[in-house]
């Protein structure tokens, strides 16, 4: 196991992270510019959704029944757990408690590629259609969360609708699903010509987009320690509570060991783009220094670096 | 020549299309809307990751001017990182910016 998480340190996008929280640490003027930021997570959301899609292309439509409806379960359930432990275990305000738990409802991409890359350096094969689960996994949980919210207040329910919105046409998922749909429609043979600017290159701009994430992380760290042990054991119990479930759901549809553990990861990973959209529209009143610093500045550094190799050893005891 | 009001609104990122239609539903004809980084005394954003903020400014007669402050204040400072104030503006061809006239 510690070898394990080990060897995943070692690989070059977490070492790029680190290198980014590195430069915050030792106030490096390293900067990953707004535009360039937006150019690496249009490419990726884009790499993803098209191998995806491809992916889905040659995936007989029954084989996916049983490994849909386990994502869609994942993504009710999850924030009911996250919003019932904060609400009643952790007392948090009830803003608070439905902001986070749309965040943990929903997934982060860059987790779930982190994972991809684990599973390769691994040898571990798992199904190609696992972008289409992340892009299932994406919706409910948020709306989950923002549902629970309205009923507990019974708000005009104006500001949700506006958060659906939000959360449908905003720019991550109708990349993923824009790509999915490309891809699934074009398949295989007309996909190959541009494999070398979508598939090839893909590590190296995880790469780079891991860098700016550890730059993100890097200035959240002083609210990591303002959080609190409380707030810090939350954010870390709950993703393995949560992957657990996946895992256990990807076991039941019948998924492959790595598809398990991919499912496992996207149940544990917390959202830190789509859902701190939709909350702030739709949550104002929610702290977004707690809802970003559990999401982006706890959980997921733990999943990449501890997260995912335990997840993996984990699932092993599954088969 | 005529005075107008400048109007300046910065707003967190996420806030700003939306800005801009009320604004306009409530009679500004024409905008200039600009990227701007800066600090101010409400919690972290959470559009860090939808980007900078955003510093939309527009001339607009001083009852329009008044209308908007009052809805901004009514709607979002509570709530949201949004700043708006105004100044005095002398304006060429000022009937432009007015739309009852």
């Amino acid at each position: 196991m510690l070898e394990l998480i080990g060897d995943n340190l070692l690989s070059p996008i977490l070492l790029a992270f680190f290198m980014g929280i590195a430069a915050r640490v030792v106030k490096s003027d390293l900067e990953i510019s707004e535009p360039l930021y937006v150019s690496l997570s249009i490419y990726l959301l884009l790499a993803i959704g098209l191998k995806g899609g491809v992916a889905l292309s040659i995936t007989p439509v029954g084989e996916l029944a049983l490994p849909m409806l386990a994502t869609i379960a994942i993504g009710i359930i999850t924030p009911l757990i996250a919003f019932a432990l904060l609400y009643r275990l952790f007392s948090f305000s009830l803003e608070n408690a439905a902001a986070t738990a749309a965040h943990y409802g929903s997934v982060s991409a860059v987790t779930f590629l982190a994972c991809l890359s684990f599973l390769e350096i691994q040898g571990v094969p798992y199904e190609g259609y696992v972008p289409a689960l992340m892009a299932i996994l994406e919706i409910p949980g948020i709306g989950v969360a923002l549902l629970l919210f309205e009923l507990y207040k019974n708000d005009s329910g104006k500001s949700l609708t506006r958060a659906v919105r939000e959360i449908l046409f905003g720019k991550s998922l109708f990349l993923l699903i824009g790509g999915l749909l490309i891809g699934l429609v074009s398949g295989q043979e007309k996909f190959e010509p541009l494999e070398p600017l979508f598939v090839d290159p893909f590590k190296g701009i995880l790469l780079l987009f891991l860098l700016a994430l550890g730059l993100q992380c890097g200035n959240r760290l002083g609210d990591v320690r303002r959080a609190g042990l409380r707030v810090i054991a939350f954010a870390i119990a709950l993703p393995v509570l949560h992957a657990a479930l996946g895992m256990l759901a990807g076991k039941a549809a019948g998924m492959s060991l790595g598809g398990t553990v991919v499912l496992g990861v996207l149940a544990g990973s917390a959202s830190y783009i789509a859902a701190p959209a939709a909350v702030r529209i739709a949550i104002p009143k929610a702290s977004p220094a707690l809802y970003l610093t559990c999401s982006l500045a706890i959980t997921f550094p733990f999943n990449i670096v501890v997260g995912i190799p335990l997840y993996y050893h984990m699932a092993k005891m599954l088969f | 020549m005529p005075q107008l009001k400048l109007l300046t609104v910065i707003t967190e990122a996420l806030l700003a299309k939306r800005l801009i239609e009320e604004l306009e539903g409530l009679g500004v004809t024409g905008y200039s809307i600009s990227e701007v980084k800066g600090k101010g005394a409400g919690p972290v954003s959470a559009s860090e990751w939808e980007g900078r903020n955003r510093k939309i400014e527009t001339l607009v007669p001083k009852r329009i001017a008044e209308k908007i402050l009052e809805h901004l204040e009514k709607e979002y400072f509570e709530d949201f990182s949004v700043i708006a104030y105004t100044t005095d503006a002398t304006v060429v061809r000022s009937e432009k910016f007015d739309p009852s006239s």
